[in-house]
Order: C-alpha cells, then structure tokens, then sequence
C-alpha cells in the first residue's frame, strides 16, 4: 500500500474490467469500515467509479445498492464517468482569493474555453475547483495530475495551461 | 568531506521548485567533482524563503532562500567558498522571525529527516512515551489534563478530560483517531507536522492509547495532501519495523498499531462525528450528540478523537511535564499555538508561539504586512467558519476566550490577510456559497440557510430591498447559528456577520465609508 503511494502523480487509468474490481474489493474486505479504501483502489484503477461497480460493492459488503451510491455521490473525490487526461485543479479557498487567485481562475476558464468543473469535449483537461492545498503561505496554488504547483501568476499559470492542453 | 545540505520535501517547498532545487544542486556538485549529502527535511515554516537551503557548518546550519535552480551553481561556488551569497541569510536559528517563536509543538519540524527514526530518537524523540510507560496510565491522563492543552483542531475542548472520560468507559474495543482533515483556508500546520516530523504524531496517539487503553488507531488524512499520506505511512511501517508500533510498543506489555485512511474531497469530515462516519465507509454526516464520541466513537465504541497538534503537543507535555506546558500561554489559553499566517502577506508561514499575542503583531510586525504592499483591510482568523476582523480589533489578543468576546474564533490558527481591494461582500457570499457546496444535509438550517444566503447577499448586492433583505440575512444567520447541529452551519454566520458589521459600506451602507489608498 505504501510503495503504491511512492508516485504521487496521477497513473493513467486502466479500462474498467469486473475481475479487476472483484480483486480490488476482496482485497480489501477485512478491514474495518472498507468502503471508503475500495472506492479510492477502484478509482485509482479505473480513474472513475464506474456504475457497475456499485452492486459488486453492495454484494461484498451486505449493504444495500443505494448505501453504496449514497456514499459514491456524497464525496466530491469520487468521479461518476472518466476525468480528462490531465486533471488542473486550482485552490479558490480565501487564502488563495486574497493572494489574487480569482482572476487567475478566470484566466483558466477564458483560455482553455471552459467553465470550472467541466472536462473539455476532446477529453484533454478536466478543471476543477480544489478548496485549499494547504499551501496558503504561498498562495495561490494549483494541482496539476498530483503536481503541486504555487506562488500562481500569469505565466505560470499559462505554463500549466499548456502543459494541461497537450 | 562530504558536503551536507537540507533542502525540505515539505509540499509547500515542494510546490515552489524544491524538487528543482535538489536536482540542480546534484548536478552543480557533480561538475565540481564534490561530494554532497541532501537531507530532505520538513520546512522550518518560513515560508517567503522557500525553497530554503540549508548548509551544515561548524557554527551551525546556515540558510540559503528563496533559492532557484538557476542560483545552483552560484550557491555551490559559495558554500565551497566563504559562504557569502546574495540569497545567504546566516545561521538559521539566529532568524529573527524563527528566533522570536517558541516552538514546542514544532520543535523538530525542518530539523529533522521525517524518513529516520533514529534521527527522530537523536532529538529527543520517544522521551515522552518512555516516561507515559513508566508512569502508568493513569498519572498520563493526568498529566495532560494539568497541562491545560485544549483542542487544536478548534472546538478547544480540554484534551485531558477527553481522555479521562474514554479511560473511565469500559468497552472491549476503545480507538483512537487523529483528525487530519486539515480543510481550514489559511492553515497547513497539520500538513508540516505529518511531513516534517511524522514520527511526533505517531508518539502523541501511542501515548494517547496507553493513557485510555485503545489498541488501535486511524489518520484520517484528507486527500488534498497526498504528500503527508505518504509521508505517515512511511513513519507508521517505519516505527512499526523499530517496535514501537505493534503488539509490544517498546517492549511494554501494550499493544497499539496505526492506519492511515485517506478522506474523498468532503469539507465537513473535518468535523469529528463525521469523520468518524466517514471512516466507518458512510456518507460523512455529522451525528447530534449526545452520545459523545468519547462514549459511542467509531463503530459505536470509546473514541478519542483530537487533530493532529493536540497529539503532537502531547509528547513534549509527557516529557518536560503538564507543568512546563502549562507555564506558557495566558488565561484559560495554556501553553502554545502554532499559528499560521497566510494569504496576502509578505513573511508568511508558521509561527509557534505562547498564547496571548495581540493579532496586530502577527499580521503587522512578523507577518510584515500585505505581499502587494498595499494596506491590510481585513484578516480572517481561523478558517472559513473564522470571522473577519478589521485593523480596529487588532489589539485582541490570540486567545480562545479573547476572539470568541468578539464574536471570531481561533479555530485552528490560521490567519488570512487580505489587502484593501477586497469586497467584503464578496467574501461573505463566498462563505455562504462554500457552506452551501459543502453541507453535509442532515440538518435544515445549514442545508437550505446557506443556499438562501447566497441568495439574499446577491439581492443586497443588486441592491434590491437593501434594508429589508439585511434584515433577512441577519435573521437567516440567527437560525443558522442556533439552530445546526454542527460547526459548517453553526458558524458560517461569523464570516457573514463580521463583513456586515465591520464593512458595511462593502454592503452598500450609506454614507459610504471613504477609503484611504496606499499611504506609503
């Protein structure tokens, strides 16, 4: 589990396959309160928590379909349908909003041609708001596919754009 | 000789060229044929000056920052040489900004490699647990209820009395769980503590376990920081390996291990009873209490739940005494805080330090005021539930009692500093707007009075009904505040409330106020 973590960036994710997600939830079942750590694995291997997973889940567990979807939707985390290849995240907590982080976000949804919690139509970039990366000493910040990136300006927030538009 | 260098693995050093850094230094040190040893240590917390450098000397550690990798090989030349270089700061303690705190809490953070344990022991680690075991249970409980520490995450509630109510439940099963759901804007002391020094948390949570006789325990770290995720569970295998997790922690008849369980993006699991439905795999909503957590926690047992300071302040309270700790700090504030200051600001970063300082002096003198050199208009103390103070409530000293006599809280010490282009109207509708997309929706006030603020801030903004709709927006955070079952709902009304009152000429208050531009 530790090793898996070592690469904090973000793997491309594999396609959905039910014996995949079988072994991730089996895996996972002796521990206590497994659902939260079988929604991450799964997520982590597909890249989205794919709908056909949730009765797998509801069967290993003796809980019902709905308590499964219930917690899927709950938590903003977990995705419903497959992110864009890069995933830019930008922090617009306060800290961020008085470092001059607002402007910055508008910058992002001019450039790229859309408005913050989409994914592009080509599937190249997912932008979405992150509520603090803890990084507020160095406000503003953004998270591109795990990277952290702050002290935010235009340029390299340009830099980012285009790395995310490739 | 082999050359020795600190440079942090700290995400916040990490997020500004730390990375970089590191590997322009290898290769300036390849190409002059010098041998050098990188620790990657946490930040020392000063954070303008990051990616810091530090060089070992005979006369201690000296500072290098904000380094670039283009200054590679400039700083290499300098090292080899007298050491003088424009981004040289001198021997790192001797910093006025780091000189002037005391740091309890934080003692070791930037210090120490976070990956060794031996270094961890070489620093006084350990001490603390030693002295809870020989101790016994009991006289540990005590020692943390003498030394007056309170609740870091915010709520301040007295973390000995906490204890000592879950050690008196009788319960085949007690656990223990750290809140690092760190959501607050404005704070990342949390974050630096699991990063910087791991090894004090896992130490603060054995001792914890001992005092109430709980053998298991959970990190609840939120995924945000997937940085301080690797870095507890490196430390957690890492003690585990060294015996001072496991069935016999330090060779003592007691068992205790740890688990980290990452959160999924939720605000409100910051909050303890949601956390705890969180981690059982539920949707995080918050349970009413009674019953405490300290009586029906986790899967209904005995939980100790305390964020991640209150644990880690508890090793050096085992060490050098409730007594010691207790002689820090002002009022019914024992001991210290490390506060954090963030936003617009030009030193800005973590600041440890006893209890009772006035906040004028952090967000002026240390913080030094706004980055864009522009005046300071407001603050906003303790998180997004925080209020908004003006320059006039600058005296009030940092205390629980002090902020909550007017109406703000410290919450979990961070301090955000917005210069005078801000729009406080704006900021009140944010704070509305942020309850709304994070409530949890167990209880009406919260759910459905945060989605008819924004609603009614919009209205004052268009100017529609003005005096009417204040009156509602007033009324709203009258029910909100009383009536939410937790903190998100219960508190949204202080950033709301605060804008209003203080900057009312931001809500179209007649006269306007006018406002003075950059005086400097």
């Amino acid at each position: 589990m530790a090793t898996k973590r070592q690469d904090i960036r973000r793997q491309k994710p594999a396609p959905w396959d039910k014996e995949v997600a079988l072994l991730r939830i089996q895996e996972r079942l002796g521990r206590e309160g497994p659902l939260l750590p079988i929604l991450h694995a799964l997520q982590e291997e597909f890249g989205y928590i794919d709908e056909a997973a949730e009765p797998l889940i509801a069967q290993a567990l003796n809980i019902t379909r709905a308590e499964v979807h219930g917690v899927v939707t709950f938590y903003h985390d977990f995705r419903r349908a497959p992110a864009g290849r890069h995933v830019l995240k930008l922090c617009r907590a306060e800290a961020c909003q008085a470092a001059g982080g607002d402007p910055l976000a508008a910058r992002a949804e001019a450039r790229l041609g859309m408005t913050m919690g989409t994914t592009a139509p080509d599937g190249s970039v997912s932008l979405e708001p992150v509520y603090c990366l803890g990084l507020c000493a160095v406000a503003p910040s953004a998270m591109l596919d795990g990277r952290l990136v702050a002290r935010l300006d235009e340029s390299r927030l340009d830099a980012l754009l285009a790395e995310a538009q490739q | 000789m082999t050359l020795r260098l600190y440079i942090p693995i700290d995400a916040g050093a990490l997020a500004v060229g730390a990375e970089e850094v590191a590997t322009a230094i290898r290769g300036a040190a390849a190409r002059h044929n010098v041998a050098i040893d990188i620790v990657r240590n946490g930040s020392r917390g000063l954070y303008w000056l990051e990616p810091l450098v530090e060089v070992a000397t005979p006369l201690g550690r000296i500072a290098y920052g904000p380094v670039t990798p283009g200054d590679a090989e400039s700083l290499l030349i300098a090292i080899l040489g007298d050491g003088a270089h424009p981004l040289r700061h001198g021997p790192t303690d001797e910093i006025a900004w780091l000189k002037r705190q005391t740091r309890l809490t934080f003692a070791r953070c930037g210090i120490v490699d976070p990956r060794s344990l031996d270094d961890y022991r070489a620093h006084g680690g350990y001490q603390g647990l030693e002295r809870a075991l020989a101790v016994g249970a009991e006289a540990t409980v005590e020692e943390v209820v003498q030394s007056g520490l309170r609740g870091r995450g915010g709520a301040g509630f007295p973390t000995g009395i906490k204890w000592r109510t879950v050690a008196q439940t009788k319960a085949p099963q007690k656990y223990i769980v750290c809140n690092a759901d760190e959501g607050d804007s404005g704070t990342f002391a949390d974050r630096m503590i699991m990063e910087g020094d791991p090894f004090v948390l896992i130490e603060g949570m054995t001792i914890a376990g001992i005092a109430v006789g709980a053998t298991r325990g959970y990190v609840y770290i939120r995924s945000e920081y997937p940085h301080a995720v690797a870095a507890m569970e490196a430390a957690i295998a890492t003690a585990r390996r060294g015996g001072l997790l496991g069935g016999r922690v330090s060779s003592s008849s007691f068992a205790f291990d740890l688990e980290v369980r990452v959160g999924a993006g939720a605000y409100v699991c910051g909050e303890e009873t949601s956390l705890l439905d969180s981690l059982e795999g539920k949707r995080g909503q918050v349970r009413a209490k009674p019953p405490l957590p300290a009586h029906k926690g986790l899967f209904g047992l005995p939980t100790v739940i305390n964020n991640v300071l209150s644990f880690a302040s508890v090793p050096i309270i085992m060490e050098k005494s409730g007594a010691f700790y207790r002689d820090f700090g002002t009022g019914r504030s024992r001991g210290t805080m490390p506060i954090q200051l963030a936003g617009n600001i030009k030193h800005g970063g973590l600041f440890e330090t006893a209890f009772g300082v006035a906040l004028g002096e952090l967000v002026d003198d240390i913080g030094g005021g706004t980055a864009s050199g522009r005046p300071v208009r407001a603050v906003q103390v303790g998180g997004p539930l925080g209020a908004y103070f003006p320059r006039a409530l600058f005296d009030t000293p940092f205390d629980y009692e002090a902020f909550t006599a007017r109406d703000g809280l410290i919450g979990h010490g961070g301090i955000v500093v917005f210069d005078d282009t801000v729009n406080m109207a704006k900021q009140a509708r944010f704070a509305l707007e942020f309850c709304a997309i994070e409530s949890c929706g167990k209880c009406t006030p919260c759910r459905i009075g945060s989605a008819r603020g924004v609603e009614t801030v919009d209205r004052i903004m268009r100017n529609q009904d003005r005096a009417a709709n204040i009156e509602v927006l007033e009324d709203l955070c009258n029910t909100m505040k009383f009536g939410s079952l937790c903190a998100l709902g219960g508190f949204t009304p202080f950033p709301v409330m605060s804008a209003l009152t203080h900057f009312p000429e931001d809500f179209g208050a007649q006269p306007p106020q006018p406002r003075l531009q950059a005086a400097e």
